[in-house]
């Protein structure tokens, strides 16, 4: 008993002391028990040094012949290798001849720490699961723990093998019939989730797992249903054997089988089963909780998008629960479903809207009737007939509460400026809510009643009426803070229409902390669409043209600086734009005005037109600076660009955060950036590259060869042309096979004015290390394949 | 981790309160988490149907000794395992009496580990409080039932399995206790227990 008090206290390292020496006597005591306790306890409290002092006893331990001790000795070595794993590294002789034990739990416990040892060596783990898959496994855990080693053995070694069977694939079979339901489970668990598993190799999985559907506990049912599910998702056909059982499971007693049954179900169904388990599922919503109710609603939902024709039953299904008791989600999950559904099938537009209109006479939840009101507008008008919802709407201004009551008031504004008939009606109506006890709904109605009854202009109106608020509503939040009331009125043009792009979070792990933010500054998400939107919306370089290419970021500072920068290169067909992202990591600066001086003496092509400056870079909040440059269109110019940082730099307290009012002004030098050839092609991939070839006929066609002199290996020169060309490689032939004399590499891409490139390139290694290359390229247009063969004759 | 884990073991009495708990995961930082976890597993679970009635008795040399075949689990006692998913994790649980088991697992774990550890400790508890298995008797044993818990799982890592075992563990640490008279009986059950212990370690 004592042992278990003195883990639980865990005393600090001085109390240790103590309480060690008399452990380390009860470790050598004749009595087992005591000193498999003693040694659990000891591992617990213990740190690194005393634990070498141990460690001759701990070593003994392992091989004890009793298996009390040893389990305790291998346990307490799984904890100390998180913390102490070179010294637990050394024991791994003793743990080898303890997973040769004749007791079953030892073996158990010894693998798992031998595992752990060496489970980076991938050959090491290797060479454990084939002497163990051979040999005799005693117990079911060690087993199982087995099944989960091979099948990391299994996932690792999937890249090389293309063809037959996996290895170990039939240990896993053989595994199905095993006596231990445990090990059964885990194999079949195993071979479910093999990457890339076939439908031959599934099968006896699945029926081994359908055994258990029907089994008694309802354990074996629970964890058999869970897998079919996962296996649903991606083998739907596989699965369809277990229907019949499936079905069966719909009316268990345990809710969280019943409701994975009913989701595997809608997953494997086919369209003629789709009636019957509408009508199963009816009667199994009234008894299950909203948590469930929703899993099962999303599954209807991906189930009505596979089987666009069964929209008519679903959608009936829908609305019927949709009237029933219900919570807020689960309603909302309805509605979202309708929409989606509506949006997706247009044969269901007109009922679903119908539905629509009916849930909200009597919908408690102001934000649901809200929002159909609002769907209602944008998609009502486009119907054949938009008079029929018009009833439902006008009820809702006399019914509601105040909110619904104005939404309701848009959307009859939305139908009358969209529907050109139903104009003077809804005049009718707008002015009927003139006299409205809520002063949001008389405004918005007097404010459609004027400028949509006004003539002409009608076009800008809906504009301004409808159309989307393209500022970010952060931004104009601050704006009007920021504003004080004076002569001007506000300008909603100042309204910065970028968004201060926040350092991105990372993704919080379950029971993980959740990393720091430190180090370079992240830029906005690369896509090419974000980028073009963010370049869009500056309106300097608004008339640029469509983007062809953003650069990845370039670093032009090294780690640990006080100010990080990195560069991403924007290619327009005539112009470049450099976009500069900087983050300044001191806390007590804060960087005003910020700019960077480019000095493109070494480009003669370049001229600069255009820079918008950062206005304000606080401590770690990383912001975006531009410089555009003119160059001649079309034409692929390379130059270099020296850079250096310029801005007025003021000192901010900490602890209050502000900031001084006048500040030093000062410049940081950064590295250079350099515009190359790669810039200007686009990685495109094809995927049959010999059909491309051909079809791209020879017209254009420029062989050449070149000597690339002595280098490392054949593949560094390989890659080296890959990069300075910057175009994608096809069919794998990247990759350089060791110890090869020679090697052909396929490129494509797309050069800027969209021109389609084909490279074949043909590698020799000549004597001792030289390697000489046949460069064939084809392209549309021969000035580009000309291009080519610059870049690489000057590269 | 590839290694089956155990992320708690549970045993709380007829209205949801703490009997004995013990948790191996830094999921439920403090106590007031561990409780309000507790406190909603016992709602979600209470109304299914995981009750068993009683123990398996055997007769051992003219006394009735609550005995288990080591490896058996009756076919009763798993047809009342009842299993459930809750904020995602896989819980399995029993009832019996006023006592209520759960053993806790992530959600990828093994359903049939989770079950057999379950099962170890259920009728461990049941060898160690001879066959009286309610809240009172556990109260009254919480020594026997913590070091129980201890025997089981280290850390997560499962320890042992079979009830016998662990039963006869948690007798040879408390036969050192000073046994006064009233408690002879006691010690003369587990002193079989640890005999039958001996002879399955030999086996």
């Amino acid at each position: 008993m004592v042992y278990v008090i003195i883990k639980e206290l865990s005393p600090s390292a001085d109390e240790v002391i103590i309480v060690t020496s008399s452990l380390m006597k009860d470790m050598t005591s004749k009595t087992d028990m005591y000193r498999a306790n003693a040694i659990r306890v000891l591992c617990q409290i213990t740190d690194g040094t005393l634990l070498t002092q141990i460690e001759r006893y701990l070593k003994q331990a392992i091989v004890d012949k009793n298996p009390v001790v040893a389990s305790a000795a291998l346990v307490s070595g799984i904890h100390l290798l998180q913390t102490n794993p070179e010294i637990v590294k050394r024991w791994s002789n003793e743990v080898q001849e303890a997973v040769q034990s004749r007791a079953a739990l030892v073996q158990f416990h010894a693998l798992a720490l031998l595992h752990q040892i060496r489970q980076n060596d991938r050959l090491a783990v290797n060479k454990l699961v084939s002497s163990l898959t051979r040999g005799s496994v005693r117990s079911p855990l060690a087993q199982c723990l087995l099944i989960r080693y091979t099948s990391q053995v299994i996932r690792e070694s999937a890249s090389n093998t293309q063809t037959g069977d996996r290895p170990f694939y039939d240990f896993l079979e053989g595994c199905l019939r095993h006596k231990a339901e445990m090990v059964i489970f885990e194999a079949a668990r195993a071979i479910t989730e093999l990457n890339g598993v076939t439908s031959r190799e599934l099968t006896p999985a699945i029926t081994v797992l359908q055994l258990f559907l029907s089994s008694t506990k309802p354990v074996l049912r629970f964890a058999a249903i869970r897998t079919l599910n996962k296996v649903a998702m991606t083998h739907p056909i596989a699965v369809t054997n277990c229907n019949i059982d499936m079905e069966s499971l719909i009316s268990d007693q345990n809710r969280s089988i019943a409701t994975l049954a009913i989701t595997t179900l809608l997953k494997t169904g086919n369209e003629s089963s789709v009636d019957r388990l509408m009508k199963q599922i009816t009667t199994f919503m009234s008894d299950i909780a909203d948590e469930f109710k929703i899993v099962v609603i999303e599954a209807i939902r991906s189930l009505c998008l596979k089987f666009p024709l069964k929209h008519r039953s679903l959608m009936n299904f829908l609305s019927n629960i949709l009237r029933e008791e219900g919570g807020f989600e689960y309603k909302k999950a309805i509605v979202d479903s309708i929409v989606i559904l509506i949006r997706d099938i247009p044969e269901a537009k007109e009922s679903g809207l119908l539905h629509l209109c009916e849930f909200i006479e009597d919908c408690e939840f102001t934000y649901l009737s809200t929002q159909i009101l609002h769907f209602l507008g944008i998609e009502g008008p486009k119907t054949s007939d938009p008079s029929k919802y018009i009833r439902y709407i006008y009820n809702r201004v006399h019914l509601e509460n105040a909110t619904v009551r104005a939404g309701a008031v848009s959307t009859l504004a939305k139908f009358g400026a969209l529907v050109d008939s139903l104009k003077p009606r809804i005049f009718v109506l707008l002015r009927r809510c003139l006299f409205d006890t809520d002063d949001e709904v008389r405004d918005r109605a007097t404010l459609y009643l004027n400028t949509l009854g006004a003539d002409g202009a009608v076009e800008d109106m809906k504009e301004f009426l409808f159309g989307s608020l393209d500022i970010p509503l952060v931004n104009l939040e601050r704006s009007l803070k920021n504003y004080e009331p004076s002569e001007e009125s506000f300008d909603i043009n100042s309204v910065p229409k970028e968004v201060k792009i926040q350092p991105l979070a990372e993704k919080k792990a379950p029971g993980k902390k959740p990393t720091g933010l430190g180090g370079p500054p992240p830029g906005p998400p690369s896509t090419i669409d974000a980028y073009e939107k963010l370049l869009s919306s500056i309106p300097e370089f608004a008339n640029f043209g469509k983007l062809f290419k953003s650069s990845a970021p370039v670093e032009l500072t090294e780690a640990e600086t006080e100010y990080a920068v990195n560069v991403v290169k924007h290619i327009f067909d005539g112009h470049v734009v450099f976009q500069y992202n900087c983050t300044n990591t001191i806390p007590e600066q804060l960087l005003e005005n910020v700019t960077v001086i480019v000095d493109a003496s070494d480009a003669e092509e370049f001229a600069e037109v255009a820079s918008k400056p950062l206005r304000s870079l606080p401590y770690d909040s990383p912001g975006q600076t531009f410089v555009a440059f003119e160059k001649p269109e079309g034409v692929p110019a390379v130059g270099k660009f020296s850079n250096m940082l310029r801005f007025i730099v003021k000192e901010v307290d900490p602890s209050t955060g502000e900031a001084d009012d006048d500040g030093v002004e000062d410049e940081y030098q950064l590295e250079e950036l350099e515009v190359v050839a790669a810039d200007y092609m686009l990685k495109v991939g094809v995927s049959n590259f010999r059909n491309a070839w051909e079809s791209m006929g020879p017209d254009c066609e420029r062989v050449d060869e070149y000597d690339l002199g002595p280098r490392e290996n054949l593949a560094e020169a390989v890659n080296a042309v890959i990069n300075l060309l910057g175009m994608q490689p096809c069919e794998g032939t990247e990759v350089v096979p060791s110890n090869s004399r020679s090697h052909t590499c396929l490129l494509s891409g797309l050069y800027i004015g969209n021109v389609k490139v084909l490279v074949r390139l043909q590698f020799g290694i000549d004597g001792p290390k030289d390697v000489a290359m046949k460069l064939a390229v084809r392209s549309e247009d021969e000035a580009v394949s000309d291009a080519i063969h610059e870049i690489v004759a000057s590269g | 981790e590839s290694c089956p884990s155990i992320k708690n073991i549970l045993l709380l009495d007829s209205e949801g309160n703490r009997v004995a708990v013990k948790y191996y995961s830094d999921e439920w930082p403090n106590n007031s988490v561990k409780e309000a976890f507790e406190k909603s597993l016992f709602t979600k679970t209470q109304k299914t149907n995981a009750r068993t009635e009683d123990y398996v008795f055997n007769e051992v040399g003219g006394r009735v000794i609550p005995w288990i075949e080591p490896g058996r689990v009756s076919n009763e006692d798993l047809n009342t395992t009842e299993i459930a998913m809750f904020e995602s994790h896989i819980i399995v649980y029993k009832f019996v009496q006023d006592l209520h088991f759960f053993v806790t697992g992530a959600e990828n774990e093994n359903e049939l580990i989770l079950v057999t550890v379950l099962q170890g400790f259920f009728d461990a508890v049941g060898l160690l409080l001879r066959g009286t298995v309610d809240k009172k008797e556990a109260l009254e044993n919480l020594d026997l039932i913590l070091l129980c818990l201890d025997e089981i799982v280290d850390g997560g890592i499962i320890l042992e399995t079979d009830a016998n075992v662990i039963a006869g563990k948690v007798a040879s640490h408390s036969i050192d206790a000073a046994a006064p008279l009233s408690e002879q009986t006691i010690s003369q059950a587990l002193a079989t227990a640890r005999e039958h212990l001996a002879r399955s370690l030999l086996k």
